[in-house]
């Protein structure tokens, strides 16, 4: 097996395989950063809208809760499935990679809107009165007095669920997205030592995730010392 | 006609317990009122009505010959651009400098122009006494200082009315007068205010009308020397005579 | 934008899917428990094993949670038979699954063993217990208050991590699914009823859980 790995291995990690998974590899990271990177807009603004007040918007805030409860609660891959057929029944052109990406952001905005939703009861109701006495309205609120002093609450979560994530875009493989699991596919499918391939496959990943588990790591520490403003 | 008139407030943070029951109280303009009374009968709970923190369930407030709609958003701002208030707790942003504490509002919502208001701001925290402090932020500075930057905050906002809540009541004995100060200056410049405490002997000097409330109502309202020295009620005269024995 | 739900046709599988999700339900209990087991053995090597046995709890966990569980279960089904080692799918998924959740239960019980602090352990000298005595009466309930909300996350996380194993064939809820819609149109409709199930089914167990964590271990589970 051995001989057979090192026979292998100067074919498979040619400039053109070595470009490919390159590629790939970013390809992985390029949509879980964009799908998270929505997830935390939209978050923010669920999280926004569910602090509205009055019987008017609360048919909104019951939509809301129910989505970001139900969609913490459906596998990715059942999401997937959903989100390629919806955009195929709906008659519009939506490239793989889109598809993985909206899937990302539907199953992104639910857990990071908690996390969001989390960073802003860490700021004292006081805080909010105060403001509102001071006539600041609900968004000039966050942006000036909330999210300034809970962006370290919610920082370091929302980095860490990001970078969960990127294992579970593995999944996207399934739909024919290129990323670095189908890479995977590809080159095994050629032929090449599935030993070699997966084993490379799972070092890339390693590679990608690792470090940035340690990034947030460092960051939650850094964050949750006290005293810098 | 008074510059604030308050008829018949009830208000409740449960649906079936309220905290303030027809609470009838008017302040005239440059008039200081104390509200004094005994710890959870409703001083606290009415300055917020009228910053519209607590919804009333009942009863009118009138500022300036308009009644107060306080399900209405531009009868609430009408009423948070008119009157400020300083809490108990400070509630300074920690997230700001002091000069960014007292100059936010007055620069982004107010809208007025940024150079004037950090000048206007500067002279206010030399008037408290803080004019070194400005980059300093609320958790390195004391209890007394982040108050008087409360007060400075406050009165940037041009206020007509300033409602004060025990700004007194979380601090050492020895930064209650330098807070006492800085609201004696107020007064002396004619400034309409309720303020709440239980400084009783600051009270007595500085109010020309005070109020005493208990559980939710007003129980005697007249000029100090009534309340303290002769007060007409039952309940006025148990909680004064307790007060004035320590 | 003329797309008609019609659930009546894609109702008529409910039966065949539910059938699935016990699967999926048995299976996420196997790997819960199977990675419950290692985990335990992970986080006491970490706390009181030598340098060696760190080391490589330590390898096992950091390689295992900065991978995904999906290629992990790819090695197992496409390498291994090159050094002679063919698994059926399900054992490889069932592997898989359980060398993953060992990994982050490692890491969320030594959380918990990490939580005890000596002067608890002190405290109960101080009334007279013995070793045996504090561990029963202190040290596991305190553990098992502290694990018990995490715990009960992970479960309902493993339970959705298990339709992955719908890619190697495993006819659990998704596969069922997918064998549904690859021969009928209303492939959305069988989806979306898969998403409830699914949803129901998590709902129904963070349900049995926090009534359990409330009465067995005194904690207040937040159920949702
Ligand atoms: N946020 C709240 N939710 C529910 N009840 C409250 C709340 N704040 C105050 N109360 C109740 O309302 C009543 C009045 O409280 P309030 O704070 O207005 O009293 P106070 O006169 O300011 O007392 P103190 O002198 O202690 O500050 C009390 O019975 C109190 O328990
Ligand atoms: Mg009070």
């Amino acid at each position: 097996m051995l001989e057979r790995l090192i026979s292998e291995a100067p074919r498979f990690f040619n400039y053109y395989n070595t470009v490919f998974l390159l590629q790939a590899m970013g390809n992985t990271l390029l949509m879980t950063v964009i799908g998270c990177g929505v997830g935390f807009i939209l978050g923010f603004i669920i999280v926004y809208l569910r602090r509205s007040e009055g019987l008017a918007w609360l048919p909104v805030r019951m939509v809301l809760i129910a989505y970001v409860e139900t969609f913490r609660r459906i596998p990715f891959l059942v999401i997937l499935f959903i989100v390629l057929f919806g955009v195929q029944g709906i008659g519009i052109q939506v490239s793989l990679f889109g598809v993985a990406m909206i899937s990302i952001a539907i199953i992104a905005t639910a857990f990071i809107s908690e996390i969001i939703r989390a960073g802003f009861d860490s700021i004292h109701q006081t805080q909010w009165d105060t403001a509102s006495a001071m006539n600041f309205n609900r968004l000039q609120t966050l942006w000036y007095v909330v999210l300034p002093q809970s962006w370290k609450v919610i920082l370091p979560p929302a980095f860490a669920f990001m970078v969960m994530f990127i294992k579970d875009t593995a999944l996207a493989s399934q739909l024919g997205v290129v990323e670095l699991t189908f890479a995977g596919k590809i080159l095994a499918n050629r032929g090449i030592s599935a030993i070699l391939v997966y084993g490379t496959i799972l070092a890339l990943y390693f590679a990608l995730s690792y470090p940035l588990t340690r990034l947030g790591a460092w960051m939650e520490k850094r964050f949750a010392s006290p005293g810098n403003h | 006609m008074p510059h604030l008139e308050i008829t018949d407030l009830s208000a409740a943070y449960e649906a079936d317990a309220k905290v303030l029951k027809d609470v009838n109280m008017t302040v005239d303009k440059g008039e200081i009122v104390s509200l004094i009374g005994p710890s959870g009968s409703g001083k606290s709970t009415l300055l917020r009505v009228l910053m519209g923190l607590l919804r009333p369930v009942g009863g009118q407030v009138v500022l300036d010959g308009d009644a107060i709609d306080y399900t209405s958003k531009s009868s609430l701002r009408h009423v948070r651009d008119r009157c400020a208030i300083v809490f108990q707790q400070y509630n300074l942003f920690q997230n700001m400098n002091v000069m960014r504490n007292v100059s936010i509002a007055p620069i982004k919502i107010k809208g007025w122009d940024k150079k004037t208001v950090e000048a206007e701001a500067a002279d206010l925290l030399a008037k408290v006494g803080l004019a070194d402090k400005h980059k300093a932020y609320p958790d390195e500075l004391s209890g007394g200082q982040q108050q008087r930057v409360a007060i400075a905050r406050a009165l940037a906002l041009k206020p007509e009315v300033l409602l004060l809540d025990e700004v007194t009541s979380a601090l050492d004995p020895e930064l209650v007068n330098e807070v006492l100060d800085a609201i004696r200056v107020l007064a002396s410049e004619g400034m309409t205010m309720i303020i709440v405490s239980h400084e009783m002997a600051f009270v007595r000097e500085v109010s020309s009308k005070v109020v005493m409330m208990d559980e939710g109502t007003v129980v005697e309202a007249g000029p100090p020397a009534q309340i303290f020295d002769a007060p007409k009620t039952r309940r006025a005269q148990e909680f004064v005579s307790k007060i004035l024995r320590h | 934008m003329d797309y008609t739900f019609q659930f009546g046709e894609a109702t008529r599988h409910l039966p065949y899917l539910l059938g699935g999700a016990w699967l999926s339900l048995q299976i996420g209990f196997l790997a819960f428990w199977g990675g419950a087991i290692i985990g335990l053995l992970g986080a006491l090597g970490k706390e009181w094993g030598g340098p060696v046995v760190r080391g490589l709890v330590n390898a096992y966990v950091v390689f295992f949670t900065n991978t995904p569980g999906l290629v992990q279960i790819f090695f197992l089904v496409y390498a291994l038979p090159e050094v002679g080692i063919l698994l059926p799918p399900y054992w490889a998924v069932l592997i898989g699954l359980i060398l993953n959740s060992g990994a982050y239960l490692t890491e969320i019980q030594r959380a918990g063993f990490t939580s005890v602090r000596r002067t608890e352990l002190e405290a109960a000298e101080t009334l007279g217990m013995s070793l045996m005595q504090s561990v029963r009466y202190v040290v596991i309930p305190h553990i098992a208050k502290v694990l018990f909300a995490p715990l009960s996350n992970f479960y309902i996380w493993i339970v959705l991590g298990t339709s992955m194993a719908a890619i190697f064939g495993v006819e659990e809820l998704t596969g069922r699914a997918i064998n549904i819609s690859s021969s009928n149109f209303r492939t959305i409709e069988v989806f979306i009823i898969t998403a409830a199930i699914y949803i129901a089914i998590t709902v129904v167990a963070s349900l049995i859980l926090a009534l359990i964590g409330r009465h067995g271990f005194r904690v207040k589970a937040k159920i949702f």
